[in-house]
């Protein structure tokens, strides 16, 4: 089968690609890119840990096709953190123990950030409704719920 | 020994060394790893629950351009052919839904699952076992015609593969004492692990029969052991290198995927990789054992116990090895009791070989005795967490599984909850509350580290255990307390079965206790190497050094004029007194300590839709001393969550013909954050006399009494029990329409 050649940003650079029209934007991302940050772990949308943002909508790239990117913007947890220090989602996470294995982690990260970058200060309920597209098998979501809360506080402070 | 003693680094909470690259998305988990040249393998499965297998025709998928490699069975060595590899790939039987039968290696995924429909196989489709019910009743289809009861073929052929029994007193004489008896019977669901991440592998071997396997696992060298006999190869033949492992618990101690990959790898002459879905991984890795349990207990009116029984079926799978021993273990464990029965039966049913799951075996049974407790309770009036105390087992009670437990945790767990001020709150309105005990014996097993010194006196551990949960952490603060140097200068690898000695999996809680003792005993060793090279260096006698606070100094009394010797001093120098420092230590970890929780939960239903919500959840738990307190609630509140998660929810569903109908994450329903509470951590510490710093493995207590708490709470709430997991809306809504 043909290849479909995709243009599309992923977190500021300019890509270029060549796609099979059944590849997920997820297996472009992986396998076509290099960038494995982003993970599978169902391929039906139910779990999260592909969570990316498309032209700033979260969405899961399992259920994206490749093609679909052309022209858009990707955001993945590759871009996330600046250059030099780590976003505070991503510090604050890491002070929480809010990781044991770390394979749902980048979903989760993009799904708070987005969060935080929309409603800068959510309740309990509003965190917990938000990330319930994400599982998370190993902490019980108590630790990531905390600290979501704790990265919405220190912006507040910081701004 | 545990003393009290004044800790600087244990018990601090600081950031994990693989944190940065696992919030950036740098760190390689399984399905992350690219070889050049490397194709893609899918699997073929059975459509039938049980089926024989007449032929497995390969030739058309061999035709498909592009398809490298095909094989079947029959391609794998009949030497060696055990359970386990009949399970990765099915010879003359397919028995359960989702069984491998065939691979195809292709240049891509998309290629191998196209060239899957072109194998022709012919099945004659058999009747399936489905149930515990049905594999004991007399003239049962037989999943496995070779299959002996405990090996005794005297008897004819049974889908019991195996019996055992404890056995204490006299129950009935126990019986017959008691003002209360309680006689109830629960059947729980099989479940699946649910970690997120699918099993995936990659494979390559040479010309010189050398294979090289990088895969997700919770062992590198079970993997290699277990590899090498499906293949009929030697250990030495094959080296695993683990990559990051997302969720295991349990699940990935065992293998599927890579003998499979290495024999196409073989074929193909290049690197194979493999990954399964996620409806693979429902339909044929993982789940633990759906039960049947009866239990019987007996006790006076002032709570006193004076007899037990518990019958525990559990199924199997397809292939012997329910955890039904540690589920007889740990059904009766928490309290000592003069009269006790408990009978295991091993069931053979037509589903997926049960895999270890999370104190494998004792949820299930615990869930059934812990009912029945909370129903004396209720019966005799009595505070169901002072009913436990009465009863329960302390230091010097030998356990209904034979030995006599030392130092244990249960009574300060009891007694904490008791005083605790969730516990001492009013319900509110509606409100049912439900306590139970949770249990896991734990295990040690074999470990070995290597403490590495750079010359700049950085710390570097190597050692074998698979990071599940941040155990390096653990790692680099027992080093840091062992050798008195600041947690920020250790880094701790997970090293490959050539980069580093045996280790046993990552399992039974082990971890940080028996991997843990062999890297303080590793530190023990850098600093005897220390106070060598510092008294060379002072012209002193060894003895007359000691080691404080990371530095080499004088012993008091010695009379030297030396400055003292941190470690970075001594590894600067330590060419000129006698080369690298090199620490190393290798055990058979004994005396792992049990750790004991109770948990208690607060719950509402709703009674128009069945729908359970959890309010409020508790969980105190003896973690013998916590090294990093920050990861050992994050134990506490997982297996809690994965705890409430099949009490509620979660089951595989069947229909007539043995065929999951929901093995996806959208139909199988693990909790989602919306779903749960907060979930309330107090770690009580009743130290390990069998570790350096009293740890006790905490990782799989957690799930264990989530189940009975939670349907103790629906009990409280509904007035009546609903003895069948999970709680789910159909299956509570349906008690509710029966009860109005």
């Amino acid at each position: 089968m043909k290849k479909v050649h995709v243009s599309t940003t992923v977190n500021g650079q300019q890509e270029e690609a060549l796609c099979e029209v059944h590849q997920s934007l997820l297996d472009l991302l992986r396998d076509e890119l290099g960038l494995t940050g982003t993970k599978e772990g169902c391929g039906t949308g139910d779990c999260g840990a592909c969570t990316v943002l498309l032209d700033g909508r979260l969405v899961c790239s399992c259920l994206v096709l490749g093609v679909e990117a052309e022209g858009k913007e990707v955001t993945t947890i590759e871009g996330i953190a600046e250059p030099d220090r780590l976003h505070v989602v991503q510090q604050k996470f890491l002070e929480h123990a809010a990781l044991q294995c770390g394979i749902c982690t980048p979903g989760f990260i993009v799904a708070a950030k987005a969060l935080l970058d929309q409603n800068p200060d959510p309740d309990e309920t509003t965190i917990r409704y938000w990330l319930a597209g994400n599982l998370c098998r190993c902490t019980g979501y108590d630790k990531i719920v905390r600290a979501v809360q704790d990265a919405a506080q220190e912006l507040a402070q910081s701004s | 020994m545990a003393e009290a003693v004044d800790l600087k680094a244990i018990g601090t909470r600081p950031i994990r060394p693989d944190g940065v690259d696992k919030v950036t998305g740098r760190a390689n988990f399984g399905a992350d790893m690219a070889l050049p040249g490397m194709v893609h393998a899918k699997v073929l499965r059975s459509p039938y629950a049980h089926a024989r297998i007449k032929n497995v025709d390969l030739s058309k998928a061999l035709e498909l351009d592009g398809v490298f490699a095909a094989i079947c069975g029959r391609d794998l060595p009949e030497e060696g052919a055990n359970d386990l590899s009949i399970n990765i790939l099915a010879r003359d039987k397919a028995l359960y839904h989702g069984h491998a039968v065939a691979a195809v290696a292709a240049r891509t995924p998309a290629l191998a699952e196209q060239a899957l429909d072109l194998i022709e196989v012919d099945y004659e489709e058999l009747d399936p076992v489905l149930s515990i019910d049905d594999a004991i009743a007399d003239g049962a289809t037989l999943v496995n015609e070779n299959m002996y009861t405990n090996g005794d073929r005297s008897q004819p052929p049974s889908n019991i593969a195996a019996k055992q029994k404890f056995e204490r007193g006299d129950v009935e004489k126990g019986f017959a004492e008691a003002d209360v008896v309680v006689e109830e019977s629960y059947r729980v669901p099989t479940a699946h692990q649910g970690y997120i991440e699918p099993h995936a592998c990659i494979a390559t071997i040479n010309e010189a029969g050398r294979a090289t396997v990088w895969c997700c696992t919770q062992g590198q060298f079970d993997v290699r052991s277990m590899t090498a006999g499906v293949l009929n190869k030697k250990v030495s033949d094959i080296k695993v290198i683990p990559s990051e492992i997302g969720g295991g618990f349990g699940g990935k101690t065992t293998i599927y995927l890579e003998p499979v990959a290495v024999k196409l790898s073989e074929i193909s002459g290049r690197p194979v990789k493999m990954v399964m879905n996620r409806e693979e991984v429902f339909r044929a890795t993982g789940p633990t054992s759906a039960t049947f349990c009866r239990t019987k207990v007996g006790a006076k009116s002032d709570g006193t116990i004076t007899a037990a029984t518990a019958w525990l079926a559990y199924e199997a799978g397809a292939f012997p090895g329910a955890p039904v021993g540690p589920g007889c273990m740990s059904v009766l464990a928490p309290y000592n009791l003069e009269n006790l029965l408990i009978e295991g039966l091993d069931v053979l049913v037509n589903k997926p070989k049960v895999a270890a799951y999370r104190a494998p075996g004792a949820p299930q049974s615990m869930h059934a005795m812990e009912c029945t407790i909370d129903e004396v309770a209720r019966k005799i009036g009595m505070d169901p967490i002072d009913l436990r105390l009465k009863n329960a087992a302390d230091e010097g009670t030998v356990a209904p599984y034979g030995p006599r437990f030392p130092a244990i945790g249960l009574v300060e767990c009891l007694k904490a909850a008791r005083e605790h001020p969730n516990y001492l709150s009013q319900k509110g309105e509606g409100v049912g509350r439900g306590v139970a005990v949770g249990f896991w014996f734990n295990i040690g097993m074999q470990s070995s580290a290597e403490v590495r010194i750079a010359e700049n006196g950085a710390v570097t551990i190597m050692e074998g255990s698979p990071d599940i949960g941040g155990s390096r952490a653990s790692m680099c603060l027992m080093a840091a307390e062992t050798l008195g140097v600041s947690y920020d200068t250790i880094n701790a690898h997970v090293g490959d079965t050539e980069a580093t000695g045996f280790c046993n999996v990552t399992g039974g809680s082990r971890t940080t206790f028996a991997t843990g003792l062999a890297v303080v005993q590793a530190c023990e060793d850098i600093i005897a190497q220390c106070k060598e090279r510092a008294a060379l260096t002072w012209d002193l006698d060894v003895d007359q050094v000691d080691w404080e606070e990371g530095k080499a100094v004088p012993k008091p009394g010695v009379n030297a004029d030396v400055q003292p010797l941190s470690l970075a001093d001594i590894a600067r120098s330590a060419g000129r007194t006698g080369g690298p420092l090199l620490g190393r230590a290798s055990l058979n970890a004994q005396g792992p300590g049990a750790s004991f929780s109770v948990n208690w939960t607060d719950v509402t239903v709703d009674r128009d839709t069945g729908k359970v919500d959890v309010l409020a959840f508790t969980a105190v738990q003896d973690a013998g001393r916590a090294i990093h307190p920050a990861y050992v609630e994050g134990q506490m509140q997982g297996g809690a969550v994965q705890g409430l998660g099949w009490a509620l929810n979660e089951e595989y569903i069947y229909d007539q013909k043995g065929v999951m109908e929901n093995a996806g994450f959208l139909d199988y329903r693990v909790p989602v954050a919306s779903d749960m509470p907060m979930i309330e951590c107090q770690i009580v510490e009743v130290p390990n006399p069998s570790h350096p710093y009293g740890v006790r493995g905490v990782g799989e207590t957690p799930i264990v009494a989530p189940l009975a708490a939670t349907s103790n709470a629906v009990r409280d709430v509904l007035g009546y029990r609903i003895n069948d997991l999970p709680l789910s809306p159909p299956r509570v809504l349906e008690t509710l329409d029966e009860s109005n």
